[in-house]
């Protein structure tokens, strides 16, 4: 900070001076104030992690041992909480039923129950609203037409601080016109916030569009934490396995809460069939899916890059820039202009083909044409990425060995499979790990093009016969399969294991390349 | 290469161009495809690949301007197609320049500055770059509601949770401006402070007008990396007007409401952009291809 102010002497650099400690402690002040409102909020971990990163960011920014993590914090920051932090989140929430019926932590979902309240049936008042200028006034009645009441009168953005008193009308007092259901409608929020004094003493609060009554909860907590049914004297304790309010039958109270479960979510993947025979399906399939792009992708990149390579053809400018398209088109416009191509009925591919050959087959109501037409698509959003780097590595070639072979009358293809590919496949491996592992979590596609659909037909949990494990993850987590956060954060943690066993692979096959490089540079 | 060439060779040469023609046609077909459909009147037409027949409807919609239908019927454009693209560009740029201003701070910290744990943490973070985005979702997604619980105009549903959000993925630029920086001379730098400038200022003004064609290249490839961006902007990212491109478009080939001219109205006029941009850069963006960046 004061580094940046010795600039320019003079004026702007006392200016700055001046302004440093009392921006400094500004700022500090209102870290703490959002430190203070996460704590109270109830979410001390969150508060703790909060704190511990604007100390770390004071601590670099005003002391000069931590010189070089000014220029580092910024992203050192960016990386812990936005990559390294969701990770560990993302293992922890695996061991938890963190799911749409079980949002909540249990402070919360055992206030929404206490919460919770009925309207007394005796003191159920019916009411009308009477417009007086800009005040309203409610008119309350018993359902046997005694005692007729008038509140005292409140605007219209009446924020329910006190409770409006209710006496007795009097004959001579007119009230104007009532409102109507819709006009009633239109101040509900109003009407939410009033609360009606008897003369007797009770409070009486909104509890419809037509009636005012005394609330009385629902549930009343016992000094065990339990709850019990004020009506029925039925009690519910927590069950801290369930996560849920149970009684002794085992009925469940909604919402539930989020506890851990150990590794519950771990064994349904190897224990549960219903779950089991899916799952196992799409993790075979998300192999071949990544494997058979890497080949297709390299037969057809390398085959272009010798082609390219080849000095007697002319026009390779040109050629090479077309088929660099595919890459430099977005790809989620791409992956959407072949959903719409290969419609059955109005796609381009179809017309083609029934003009042709009299076929038009379903693209995407047939799983193994559905897993077809994904291969398609993934090889010609691909391809051009092998083709550019082979290129690369191509030229690197020695033109001796060419000319050595030329000599020999070597024919092309010999040239090729004794020279080329020997000297291009090393440096290529590790790259080719790089597209296996980010096919196997090439969400983008599935989700775009078929979504993973067609469904298995026999599972319980919604499953796609061309769903990758990420995109079944995501449906786990976001769609139709159950909002189940703690099961799709368990595969995500399965799946980390996946890429980092493949990141080592990689980085092997890298470190190989490197020491062989050094080695022949000698 | 000094090869003598013979009639054998001379057919080669004809077979790899027609070859290489019938991969490119099979290759430009889809994009040229879209272009046609998008001029050709109606949602479900099928045709030659130049229309015969040639309408702007679709184009009006996607720039947002209804049009009378010939029944009589007003068509009000679908979708906010130019809001989503400005949501798109509005995220992208300031994505882009904040992941820049960040990935330059740390990247001058590898390349010129001593400190421990230096190569621990700099393989930490291209080693945790690994992990698509994708595979944290449920994280991420709990992460921002909870942001969004104090913070509203950084959770669930704004545009500032999403830009934060994506100011993780800086390790690949960090590395790649760290190679740059590396072929700078230090001495230059020296000779300024030697002169009475400090770190900030040798790093400011003299180290980076001379890294400017780097930074160019690491500011255009984090735009495109954002403005292509699906599987984050899809959780964070629900209602209609809030939407990108990237999320948005999809909702023109739901099975129940198919629009697909108009979708290529708007594909067309969204993708011609990016795709320019992104060929313009070709040069560069090769050459850090080999560097390990797949791009989605």
């Amino acid at each position: 900070m004061s580094t940046l102010t010795t600039a320019k002497p003079g004026v702007s650099t006392d200016w700055a001076q001046l302004m440093k400690w009392p921006l400094t402690i500004a700022l500090g002040a209102a870290m703490l104030y959002l430190v203070f409102n996460v704590y109270a909020a109830g979410q001390a971990m969150w508060a703790l992690g909060l704190l511990t990163l604007t100390c770390a960011a004071f601590y670099s920014y005003l002391s000069n041992i931590g010189f070089a993590y000014r220029y580092l914090f910024p992203g050192l920051a960016g990386m812990a909480i936005f990559v390294a932090f969701p990770l560990l989140y993302t293992m922890q929430i695996g061991f938890t039923n963190y799911s749409s019926s079980n949002l909540l932590s249990f402070e919360r979902s055992s206030r929404y129950l206490l919460d919770q309240s009925i309207p007394d049936e005796a003191t159920t008042h019916s009411y009308t609203v009477h417009r007086e200028g800009d005040t309203l006034r409610l008119a309350l009645s018993k359902a046997d037409g005694a005692g007729a009441l008038v509140t005292d009168a409140f605007a219209s953005n009446f924020d329910g601080a006190n409770p409006l008193r209710a006496t007795p009308q009097v004959a001579s007092q007119s009230l104007g016109t009532a409102l109507s259901m819709r006009d009633i409608i239109a101040n509900r929020e109003t009407l939410q916030r009033v609360k009606i004094t008897l003369p007797t003493g009770e409070t009486l609060n909104y509890s419809g569009l037509r009636e005012f009554a005394r609330l009385t909860p629902v549930w009343k907590q016992n000094a065990d934490g339990s709850i019990t049914k004020t009506e029925s004297g039925e009690s519910f304790s927590p069950n801290g396995t369930t996560g849920f309010f149970e009684n002794a039958k085992g009925d469940k109270l909604q919402p539930g809460y989020t506890v851990g479960v150990g590794f519950a979510n771990y064994s349904r993947m190897i224990n549960d069939p219903d779950f089991r025979a899916p799952f196992f399906a799409i993790f075979i399939w998300t192999v071949v899916f990544a494997g058979l792009t890497v080949i297709f992708v390299t037969a057809v990149g390398v085959t272009l890059a010798v082609l390219l390579n080849w000095e007697a053809l002319r026009f390779r400018t040109v050629y090479r820039t077309l088929l660099f398209l595919p890459y430099a088109v977005p790809g989620f416009i791409s992956i959407l202009v072949f959903k719409g191509l290969f419609n059955q009925n109005f796609g381009e591919i179809n017309a083609i083909l029934d003009a042709l050959f009299g076929v038009k087959p379903a693209w995407f109501a047939d799983p193994l044409r559905a897993k077809v037409m994904l291969l398609i698509v993934n090889v010609w959003l691909g391809f051009p990425y092998i083709m550019v780097l082979c290129a690369g590595l191509i030229k690197s070639i020695p033109a001796d060995l060419y000319e050595a072979s030329a000599i020999a009358g070597a024919s092309p293809l010999t040239n090729f499979f004794k020279i080329t590919l020997p000297l291009i496949i090393k440096p290529l491996s590790p790259l080719l790990v790089m597209v296996f592992a980010f096919n196997f979590n090439n969400f983008v596609l599935i989700a775009l093009l078929t979504d993973g659909r067609p469904d298995f037909l026999n599972t319980k949990i919604p499953a796609g016969t061309n769903d990758i494990l990420v995109s079944y993850t995501y449906r786990i987590a976001f769609k139709d399969s159950g909002q189940d956060f703690g099961l799709a954060a368990a595969i995500s943690t399965v799946m980390f294991f996946m890429v980092a066993a493949m990141s080592i692979w990689n980085l092997r096959l890298a470190s190989k390349e490197i020491n062989r490089g050094s080695g022949s540079g000698k | 290469m000094a090869i003598v060439t013979g009639k054998k060779n001379r057919w080669r040469v004809w077979a790899a161009h027609a070859f290489l023609i019938a991969l490119i046609a099979i290759t430009i077909f889809p994009l040229l495809a879209v272009i046609s459909i998008s001029l050709r009147p109606g949602n479900f037409s099928t045709g030659s690949l130049i229309p015969s027949e040639i309408s702007f409807e679709h184009w009006k919609l996607a720039l947002g301007i209804g049009y009378m239908g010939a029944d009589g019927k007003w068509v009000a454009p679908p979708f906010p197609v130019l809001l989503w693209l400005w949501n798109s560009i509005k995220i992208a740029s300031i994505s882009a320049i904040l992941i820049l201003a960040i990935s330059t701070t740390a990247a001058y910290a590898f390349a010129r500055l001593k400190f421990r744990f230096k190569a621990p943490i700099l393989n930490g973070m291209l080693l945790l770059q690994m992990f698509p985005a994708v595979l944290t979702l449920v994280a991420i997604y709990a992460i921002f509601e909870t942001i969004g619980n104090h913070i509203p105009w950084l959770g669930i549903e704004s545009h500032g949770g999403v830009i934060l959000a994506y100011l993780g993925g800086i390790a690949t630029h960090v590395w790649t401006i760290k190679g740059y920086f590396e072929t700078i001379p230090t001495e230059i730098e020296e000779n300024a402070k030697v002169d009475g400038a400090t770190h900030w200022q040798a790093f400011y003004r003299v180290l980076l007008p001379m890294a400017i064609p780097i930074l160019m290249v690491v500011f255009v490839l984090a735009f495109i990396g954002t403005i292509i961006e699906y599987p984050v902007a899809s959780i964070l990212l629900r209602e209609e007007p809030n939407l990108t491109l990237a999320v948005g478009s999809k909702y023109f080939l739901q099975d129940q409401k198919y629009l697909w001219g108009d979708f290529a109205a708007a594909a067309v006029l969204s993708g011609l952009p990016i795709t320019l941009v992104f060929l313009f850069a070709q040069r560069w963006i090769v050459s850090g291809l080999t560097a390990g960046g797949v791009k989605g």
